[in-house]
């Protein structure tokens, strides 16, 4: 079977890679970008570990190819920081223990990221809502959505 | 919120600092177990039976031997023959032998140049079974007529005549049961059944090993205890046990079930074979299907109680199943079932028994929840039907220190007593309920656990420190450790580096288990920190030209012990450090133990729900954590643990179940099925860690990470049958289940 | 497998019509590629749908109702100011596919054509008397929704064809519909019952209604003795009585890991009449 070659753009980077038509876009960043960031864990779409952005918009990397990234812009956990500051979300997360095991943190940090760029101001249910699709079975989520709303209102302050 | 003991005063324990890994894990830098790589590398996938039991009557691996691409291909005849007992039955459980015992058993494996040729490759393989009746219920496995699983498995404790399915028989107990019982107002007698669950951490497995042919080999793998790991793949694979070096990886979640091997084995035979290294990552349905799920089981509970609220007696039977191999933890359920109480009369009786379901593994407190579940379900009604508070009621029975344990001994200084009067003053007890709502209590235990420990700490050329231990770090535990060496050395937090050393490094580590790393891997860094002590005093005292028993050691700085001592300016770690390498060399400290006094921790729990009386389904309100952690280290995280112990809980009761179909096969192993608790179900979890200083460690710290999964279960089904008026007896409480109990309500 | 991207309809279908394996395809790709990952359905030929031109467009039409291309997002459905306002019922119903994550990629068109009974995308739309158009080699017709579902998996659509839009009609006046689901917990469960009811109203009267179950049969539902049971009526306690009973009557579910046969059928007559509700007081401009 012949590969696909596949030139895109990940966190601002132009990127190419030759990927198996079958491979995924998630297998594609750990694998050939050497992205370990988002991780699998369950390729079903359950869990959101794999979370990542395609155009702006917040999906699984499980669920998308890595042909279908051709002329796409993905962002993922490693271009979250700006150098080295870090986004006040993983300030956050640190100084709220939020993460226990971490697993589930680079997924939670990009989805919580997309949540406060469409809604700043969430409500605690609507970000518990908007996070449903990101697992973790360390913390219980308390300190998770603590995290999230102290950035937000962080975040607000600061605009 | 803590409630410090007088104690001791701290510089750095009880406070919260960032954890040291932190960075690392919000950048998506740290290295879990699938994020590594070795040049030359293959992949390997694992060929696992349809069939919940058959026999393997051939396996032709030439067809995938024959595609581009694999470089080696494995069966069970690829490992060496002639172990006994557990060895034999890791082995087994890794690769399956005559049979397979399971759904989702290991009968071959293949390694390739890609995953996918890899996974293309499985399908070449041909394996001609023999099907055969097989039995997944664990009453029914011991039952007569029932599938056998393997004969002679059963050890000297089983009684003739009893169904070969059943390994292991206990029994134990005190007093006069009929006595107790008749002393008794009120007698009441139930049944109850749990599912088994799995740990659902999110990281599944994953490892990356190299063996050579002359049977050295280095493994890198997630693992919760790399010796562990070492031990049983070296035992598995006939190698020597020093010759295998494991490194861990971060660990994205265990609970218990990361404590044993699957893959390991696997990728050094592919290994082997092959002469490159191999990487295996199982996906989730392999999780679920072919890794250790926790026991299921079956119990009946009887307990007598006056009409003040004295538990007068109480019995059990436990009856539970581990898989196709010995090992349910009921030796553990029988331990602790009654064990939160002051009974003179009880007794213990308990079955482990075989099943045609994969070799359970421990699941946070194993054992425990299932009795909890049981007792605290039995005590609920009890008191409900004497018109009893159920917390006053275990005030009244409650077990404290010098209470002759109904396992045995006497207890050393314990909590339970604080935690149920916290659980009583805080003002969830006091929250009115409105309709279809209910309000249930439980408490829980957990002993806890020293365990082989080998730590040892470095002074930097700078005066920062250096920590190795050897308990991977699964939930912050590094951050604990460095509080502990910044305590004991007197230097700032920020000044201790802490590595989780590989085996090559250390003596033999227990894993990160047993809620036994901030207590024994803390106990092992602060005795290595004292001999690193001892040795900064010998140098200052040798500077000084007194005795070493003249200088003490205080925030960081040896210091004359007295005026007599002499009058010398104090020396910091950083200046004696400076000079280390021309007064006497490295200075370092090290401790090995296998330390007992580790002290258990009890645990109270409320929780609030409504049940929707149309549909059955239950939506948690309310919940608080009270749990005793002798001395919590870093608060964050003590919290963290109570509040994913309860979250675990809440899921076994509401909504997580193996379930098997009529084939023997497991119908749900995907997260869409398997339903763990997501964000949108649960409100915050309000925690009160209460400290009852545990004498057995410096600091007093006890385990905390177990307890918190015991509560919920009982919890969870007293507030459904505060909420709709009906004992449930059976686990998950599922809204078909629920619902169809609100409907048969008079 | 090989991995197509064509750039008209035509060449799509020219490819499904002389592929001679198994074809799938792929519009926001959330059950073909679980399908795939897990071995379950491994294409010999994939066809990308989305790099043809307006599949990505929700368009108001001459008449007042809407077309939405092949490739929209559940979350771009959900985003769309006007839509949701007409037909909050349809858009509520595709929002509950899965997570925040799904719903970027998820699409109306393949959540129909997956064919799953439990669809939580296609009963409001069938409630709403929405249309498919279908090309293939025998020209473009337009299809009833209810027409496409086979049976579990399965469409009714031949080799070479596929769908090219879907059209919801106007909404007019005094209309509602909504779309509920009954799963054990919050969200990212397979709906247990799916229920939705569209219905028209005038002052207090209903004066035409459809009501679809999902997940209680092999193929959804349109459960006409469910319509009867309220159009005529004020939605009184012995309107949503009988509707109850009609949804309960039309169950034919099975036993599985997701609900019993009597859990389901209780429950179906439980959402019937609590998405009615939710219709008439949309309908009657008291909800939106």
């Amino acid at each position: 079977m012949s590969k696909i070659h596949v030139n895109t753009t990940v966190n601002g980077d132009e990127v190419e890679y030759l990927c198996d038509p079958r491979e995924t876009l998630l297998d594609c960043l750990r694998d050939r970008v050497g992205l370990t960031g988002a991780k699998e864990g369950c390729g079903t779409g359950d869990c959101g570990a794999c979370s990542v952005t395609l155009d702006g918009r917040l999906v699984c990397s499980c669920l998308v190819l890595g042909a279908e990234a051709e002329g796409k812009e993905i962002t993922t956990i490693e271009g979250m920081a700006t150098g080295d500051e870090l986004h006040p979300l993983q300030r956050k997360f640190i100084e709220h223990a939020a993460l226990q095991c971490g697993v589930c943190t680079p997924g939670i940090l990009v989805a919580a990221k997309a949540l406060l760029e469409k809604n700043p101001d969430p409500t605690e249910t609507e970000m518990r809502y908007w996070l449903a699709g990101n697992l973790c079975r360390c913390t219980g989520y308390d300190k998770i959505i603590r995290a999230v709303m102290d950035a937000a209102q962080e975040m607000r302050e600061a605009s | 919120m803590a409630l410090d003991s007088d104690t001791q005063k701290f510089k750095y324990i009880g406070t919260r600092p960032d954890r040291p890994d932190g960075l690392d894990k919000v950048t998506g830098r740290a290295r879990f177990g699938a994020d590594f790589s070795m040049p030359g590398m293959l992949h390997g996938a694992i060929l696992r039976s349809p069939h919940a039991h058959a026999k393997i009557v051939k396996i032709d691996t030439t067809r995938a031997l024959a595609l581009k691409g694999v470089k080696s291909v494995v069966t069970r005849a690829d490992f060496p023959t002639g172990l006994t007992g557990e060895d034999w039955n890791i082995q087994e459980n890794v690769m399956a032998g005559e049979k397979a015992l399971y759904d989702g058993h290991a009968v071959a494996a293949v390694a390739a140049t890609s995953a996918l040729i890899a996974r293309d490759a499985l399908k070449l393989i041909d394996v001609t079974y023999e099907v055969l009746p097989h039995v997944t219920d664990v009453d029914k496995a011991m039952a007569e007529g029932a599938p056998v699983i393997r004969e002679g498995a059963a050890d000297y404790s089983v009684p003739e005549g009893l169904h070969p399915n059943i390994v292991r028989y206990m029994d134990s107990g005190r007093g006069d049961l009929e006595a107790g019982f008749a002393a008794a107002d009120l007698v009441l007698e139930e049944s109850y059944k749990t599912e088994a669950a799995h740990q659902g951490y999110i990281e599944p497995h994953a490892c990356v090993g190299q063996l050579g042919a002359d049977g050295k080999g280095e493994l890198w793998c997630c693992t919760q205890g790399h010796w562990f790991v070492r031990q049983m793949c070296t035992a598995v694979l006939g190698l020597e046990a020093t010759q295998l070096r494991v490194t861990p990886s971060e660990i994205g979640g265990g609970f218990g079930g990361k404590t044993t091997v699957f893959i390991d084995p696997v990728a050094l035979a592919l290994s082997r074979k092959a002469n490159r290294p191999v990487k295996i990552v199982m996906s989730r349905s392999e999780v679920l299907r072919a890794t250790g799920p926790t026991s299921s089981a079956s119990m009946d509970i009887k307990m007598g109680m006056t009409k003040e609220g004295k538990i007068t007696a109480a019995s059990g039977t436990f009856r539970m199943q581990g898989g196709a191999f010995p090992g349910a933890p009921v030796d553990v359920t029988t331990m602790l079932a009654f064990a939160n109480y002051d009974i003179e009369h009880v007794h213990h009786i308990g079955y482990d028994v075989m099943t045609n379901r994969p070799k359970q593994a421990a699941y946070r407190a194993p054992g425990a929840p299932m009795g909890a579940f049981a007792v605290e379900s039995m005590l609920d009604e009890l008191c409900r039907q004497l018109g009893l508070d159920p917390i006053d009621t275990r005030l009244k029975n409650a077990v404290k220190e010098g209470t002759r344990a109904t396992f045995g001994p006497k207890f050393p200084p314990v909590g339970l007593i604080e935690t149920l009067e916290a659980a009583k003053a805080h003002p969830h007890y006091a929250t009115p309920l409105g309709p279809n709502q209910g309000r249930g209590v439980a408490s829980g235990y957990w002993m806890n656990w020293g365990g082989e420990t080998s730590a040892s700490v470095a002074v930097g050329e700078d005066g920062t420190v250096q920590v190795s231990i050897g308990t991977p770090d699964i939930g912050g535990s590094r951050a604990s450790m460095a509080l502990m060496a910044a305590e004991a050395f007197g230097v700032p937090y920020e000044n201790v580096r802490v590595n989780i050393a590989d085996t090559g490094t250390l003596g033999i580590n227990e894993p990160t288990h047993g809620s036994r790393a901030t207590f024994a891997s803390g106990l092992a860094t602060v005795e290595a920190a004292k001999e690193a002590i001892g040795k900064l005093c010998k140098r200052a005292a040798d500077k000084w030209g007194i005795d070493a028993d003249a200088v003490t050691w205080e925030d960081g700085f040896a210091k004359p012990s007295g005026p007599n001592a002499g009058e010398y300016p104090p020396l910091s770690i950083a200046e004696i450090a400076a000079e280390m390498g021309s007064t006497g060399g490295p200075i370092s400290g090290h401790f090995e133990s296998s330390p007992d006094g580790f002290g258990g921790s009890f645990g109270t729990h409320i929780v609030d729900l409504e049940v929707d009386p149309e549909t059955g389904r239950s939506t948690i309100l309310r919940y608080l954590v009270v749990q005793d952690a002798g001395k919590a280290i870093h608060p964050a995280y003590v919290e963290g643990q109570f509040q994913g112990g309860a979250v675990q809980g809440i899921g076994w009761a509401l909504n997580e179940e193996y379930i098997y179909g009529e084939d023997g096969c497991l119908q749900n192993p995907i997260f869409l099925d398997y339903r763990v608790p997501v964000a949108s179900d649960l409100p915050m979890i309000d925690t009160v860690i209460v400290e009852v200083a545990n004498p057995g460690h410096p600091y007093g710290v006890r385990g905390v990470g177990e307890t918190g999964i015991t509560p919920p279960l009982p919890a969870v089904a007293n507030a459904v049958r505060d909420a709709i008026g009906v004992r449930m007896t059976q686990l998950p409480l599922t809204p078909p289940r629920v619902l169809t109990a609100i409907k048969g309500r008079g | 497998m090989r991995y197509h991207t064509p750039n008209s309809f035509e060449d799509a279908t020219a490819i499904a019509a002389r592929a001679t394996g198994t074809t799938r395809y792929l519009a926001g790709g959330t059950d073909v590629l679980v399908q795939l990952r897990s071995d379950v359905v491994t294409p010999d030929d994939l066809i990308d749908v989305k790099h043809i031109p307006g599949v990505k467009e929700i368009t108001r039409t001459g008449d007042g109702g809407w077309r939405i291309g092949v490739a929209v997002a559940g979350a771009e459905m959900s985003e769309h100011e006007n839509l949701g306002r007409d037909w909050p019922g349809i858009v509520e119903g595709m929002d509950l596919i899965g997570s925040t994550q799904v719903q970027g990629r998820a699409t109306l068109v393949g959540n129909l054509c997956n064919g799953s009974p439990a669809a939580d995308g296609v009963p409001a739309l069938i409630a709403a008397g929405a249309s498919v158009t279908v090309t293939g080699p025998g020209g473009a017709r337009d299809m009833a929704v209810e027409a496409i579902p086979a049976g579990p998996g399965k469409t009714v659509l031949t080799k070479g064809e596929m769908i090219t839009a879907v059209n919801i009609p106007a909404r007019g006046q005094n209309g509602g519909d909504a779309y509920l689901r009954f799963i054990p917990r919050t969200e990212m469960d397979i709906a247990v019952v799916g229920c939705a009811v569209n219905l028209t109203v005038e002052g207090d009267k209903i004066t035409s209604a459809r009501v679809v179950l999902g997940a209680v049969a092999p193929t959804i539902r349109l459960v006409e003795d469910a319509a009867r049971a309220i159009i005529g009526t004020t939605l009184d306690e012995a309107a949503l009585t009988a509707l109850a009973e009609a949804a309960e009557a039309a169950c034919a579910p099975i036993d599985d890991k997701r609900g019993t046969i009597e859990f389901r059928t209780e429950v179906a007559g439980v959402l019937a009449k609590r998405a009615a509700k939710i219709a008439y007081a949309r309908a009657r401009g008291e909800a939106k």
